[in-house]
């Protein structure tokens, strides 16, 4: 068991997505209460039928977004680890977007401010919920001393390693 | 307005290229909910009195995407595509899943509907209140997976560019034709997520006679706001334990019908419904678990189920196939009905369909008609352009369905579907053929039959109902009890996946009805005012029909001859269904539902529902 002070991290297993975006669902009710997938802060990307996954902030050791921000806005938290994002000082500027390998920031849809997983302050939802229907895709792990920049990684990247894992050779003309 | 509705539907002309925005007023919305229900309105409305002059793959048509309000809400995303139906010449509420209804709602509409053609090809893009008509002469002619990849790569470059602080955009949702709807076959779809279908209606080929690709949504706004939030996030998660309670449902989703249908129920297709009877274990969901599914689990929007699998085919003259489970459906028409018994024959057979955008229910109904009329030697090889139609031939089978996606050959009579296909060649060859013609209203026939009575659809199903021969609208008596088409009306008007309310209360849908919209709607009201409203909505215009066929109920209110036939072997060897019963439940329905005993609706049932506008049409046919 994690304890809590400890920071978590969030595993992410794409093959056993099954796309049905339950995580955004959850995600933008806890934080908007609404559903609302495009504010959600773990996007369901499926640029090729098949190959879904969950794409979201992966608390990079060096946080590179954190460094871009020019207006201070962004910070990490040291009981989570999670970045997390002063509304009032973001600006929108999408500096983040540009500093992260995996372009895993979005603009809030509706507001003038990025969108970073906050790791729900330790209780993540969507691992909830993946977690209960049994997929796992997301599962809560204790953060030591891995290397987790490497799963920043683009959205078209991360489709070209799951079509080709899953539909061989033929993947190239799929992306 | 009432929660749980964007509240705007959008209108494009794509003769005039304009578009505008309408509303429906609450009342109506209460009325018709949406989807289905809303469809028919619609066309009751605006094409009702000319209905029989209408061709379906006409300008004058409309093609309709509609959500409902559970659309998003209900896990399990859908959306009901509609319109005049160029297989029944009625209307079809035919349902598709993915992602499109929620994008559309989260970009502020309900629904689309599409009027007039365009010259060219093109395709609608919608970026929220954004909407343009954009060309499509580059993708028109590519297939379903090539469709998808351009689709994406177009649309969100095209976003990135618009938005270029954005960050990344989510591939947009999208429904589109393949080379079956663009050549107007009337057993294409409109489809979606390489594998996923409206096939029943045959709206593909509507699509196509607009010159419309595809329609393409991304919506960056919320679900629109519903009356207690609370109520329906429990209400989900009640849907979500249900589905949970049931593991092999959810590993095997309806794969595993391709084997136990047939030889458990005995009412499974096999060789054009010569039998429904099979003992295949090569056919069965382990075979197709351990060889060809390279995914366990694929859903739609907050689907806790994820029925859908990926199975790939890695080895064989098959390599390279690839397609969802199939599904049960797909497994029995592109399987056993084609005397096809591995899971990689049948995953080439549905790759290929699901490339085409042709149904594999209606295609596979199709091509099993013409390999019984190469059997009996009707047609010949000759007729089939030097194609060796015999059971069992996946390559041969797979040759016809391109002819009939590109109207080559033969093909070109065959793409005009079962029925019309069995008039035609029958006229050539101068022989009833429609005894071979396992139809109903010029829809072939859902893999489910009626002789063995032991799976779900009644002796009547397929003869009554409004939508034909869809499994997933088979109507029986009482009108209103729980195996009648009255609560998949609701379904397909709700807009949400029906299998994800399998095991739940029947008051359950109308609880989550009232918890988005607010609206309180009870069982009695639906089954007996509401639903019947649509229902007789429905079978007006099916029976009013044109302007190439028109369904006489005397004749057309029956099954196939071919369920009259004894099954041929299995354990319900000898067992066929009666034709006096089938008569004697005929008119009981027709009494239920208000209907005269020709099945033409009475004039004070149109009166008691206030659709008398459509009494005098009906004249004619009450003599």
């Amino acid at each position: 068991m994690t304890s809590k002070k400890e920071p978590i991290w969030i595993a992410r297993e794409p093959t056993k997505c099954s796309g049905c975006r339950k995580c955004e669902i959850v995600c933008s009710l806890y934080h908007e209460n609404r559903i609302w997938p495009e504010a959600s802060r773990v996007r369901v990307f499926m640029l090729v039928p098949g190959a879904d996954f969950p794409h979201l902030c992966a608390q990079c050791e060096n946080y590179p977004c954190v460094e871009a921000c020019p207006f201070k806005a962004l910070s990490t938290s040291k009981k989570t680890g999670a970045v997390l994002v002063d509304a009032k000082k973001c600006t929108a500027c999408g500096k983040c977007i540009d500093a992260c390998p995996g372009k895993i920031p979005h603009l809030h849809p509706a507001k003038e401010q990025i969108v970073i997983c906050d790791l729900c302050n330790g209780n993540p939802q969507c691992v909830k919920v993946c977690e209960e229907g049994g997929w796992n895709a997301l599962t809560k792990v204790q953060r030591h001393g891995s290397a987790y920049k490497i799963h920043a990684r683009t959205p078209d990247d991360i489709s070209r390693d799951l079509a080709i894992k899953l539909y061989g050779e033929k993947a190239e003309e799929l992306i | 307005m009432i929660p749980g509705y964007a509240g705007r539907f959008l209108e494009v002309n794509l003769s005039t290229r304009r578009f505008k925005e309408s509303t429906f007023d609450d009342e109506i919305l209460k009325e018709f909910i949406g989807g289905r229900g809303l469809a028919s309105k619609i066309l009751w409305d605006r094409l009702g009195s000319k209905w029989e002059t209408i061709d379906p793959l006409g300008p004058e048509n409309m093609l309709l995407l509609l959500t409902g309000p559970l659309t998003g809400f209900f896990p399990g995303g859908r959306i009901c595509v509609s319109g005049k139906s160029p297989q029944s010449n009625g209307v079809v509420g035919s349902t598709v899943g993915g992602e499109l209804g929620v994008e559309l709602r989260c970009a502020g509409y309900d629904g689309i509907i599409v009027i007039g053609a365009s010259e060219k090809p093109v395709y609608l893009f919608i970026k929220d209140s954004d909407v343009e008509i954009r060309d499509a002469s580059r993708i028109w002619g590519k297939d379903a997976k090539q469709t998808v990849q351009m689709l994406n790569e177009e649309c969100r470059k095209l976003l990135k560019k618009r938005y270029p602080r954005y960050g990344e955009f989510k591939e947009p949702a999208k429904v589109y034709i393949g080379p079956a709807g663009e050549n107007k076959v009337r057993t294409a779809v409109v489809a979606a997520k390489w594998t996923h279908a409206a096939g029943y209606g045959g709206y593909g080929a509507v699509m196509g006679s607009k010159n419309l690709k595809a329609v393409v949504v991304k919506g960056t706004g919320p679900l629109p706001e519903v009356t207690d939030m609370k109520k329906v996030k429990r209400l989900i998660r009640a849907v979500d334990r249900n589905a949970y309670d049931n593991p092999l449902w959810r590993r095997w989703g309806t794969g595993a019908g391709g084997y136990t249908v047939g030889a458990k129920q005995s009412s499974e297709p096999v060789r054009n419904w010569q039998d429904e009877w099979h003992d295949e274990t090569s056919f069965s969901v382990n075979q197709f678990e351990n060889r060809v599914w390279v995914k366990g689990c694929w859903a739609d929007f907050g689907c806790p189920t994820n029925c859908l699998k990926i199975a790939v085919v890695k080895s064989g003259p098959f390599k390279g196939a690839i397609t969802d489970n199939p599904d049960y459906e797909l497994q029995a028409y592109l399987g056993p009905n084609l005397g096809l018994f591995t899971p990689e024959e049948n995953v080439y057979m549905a790759s290929l369909i699901d490339d085409l955008c042709l149904c594999g229910i209606q295609t596979g109904n199709v091509l099993g008609f013409a390999a019984e009329l190469f059997q009996r030697r009707i047609l010949t090889k000759e007729d089939l352009d030097g194609i060796d139609l015999k059971w069992g031939n996946a390559k041969a089978f797979g040759e016809l369905a391109k002819k009939i996606a590109y109207r080559q050959g033969i093909g070109d009579i065959l793409a005009e579907g079962t029925y019309r296909a069995a008039v035609k060649i029958g006229k050539m060859k101068k022989k009833d053929l429609l005894q071979y013609a396992v139809t109903s209203k010029g829809i072939a026939i859902g893999a489910h039959g009626i002789r063995s009575q032991k799976d779900y659809p009644h002796i009547i199903s397929y003869a009554c109902g409004v939508q034909g021969g869809d499994h997933t609208s088979t109507t029986a008596l009482p009108i209103d009890g729980s195996g009648s088409e009255v609560w998949e009306i609701f379904n397909d008007s709700g807009v949400y996946c029906n299998f994800n309310s399998f095991g739940l209360p029947r008051n359950f849908r109308f609880d989550f009805y009232k918890a988005v919209t607010g609206v309180e709607l009870t069982r009695d009201d639906w089954g007996k005012n509401k639903a019947m409203r649509i229902l007789h909505m429905q079978r007006t215009l099916l029976l009013l029909g044109g302007p190439d066929l028109r369904w006489n109920p005397k004749i057309h209110d029956d099954n196939p001859s071919r369920f009259y036939e004894p099954l041929p072997s299995g354990p319900y060897k000898g067992k066929a269904t009666d034709k006096e019963s089938v008569r004697e439940d005929v008119q009981k329905y027709y009494a239920e539902a208000g209907w005269d005993e020709n099945g033409v609706p009475k004039p004070e049932t149109l009166k008691r529902f206030g659709l008398q506008k459509m009494d005098k049409s009906l004249e004619k046919m009450r003599q």
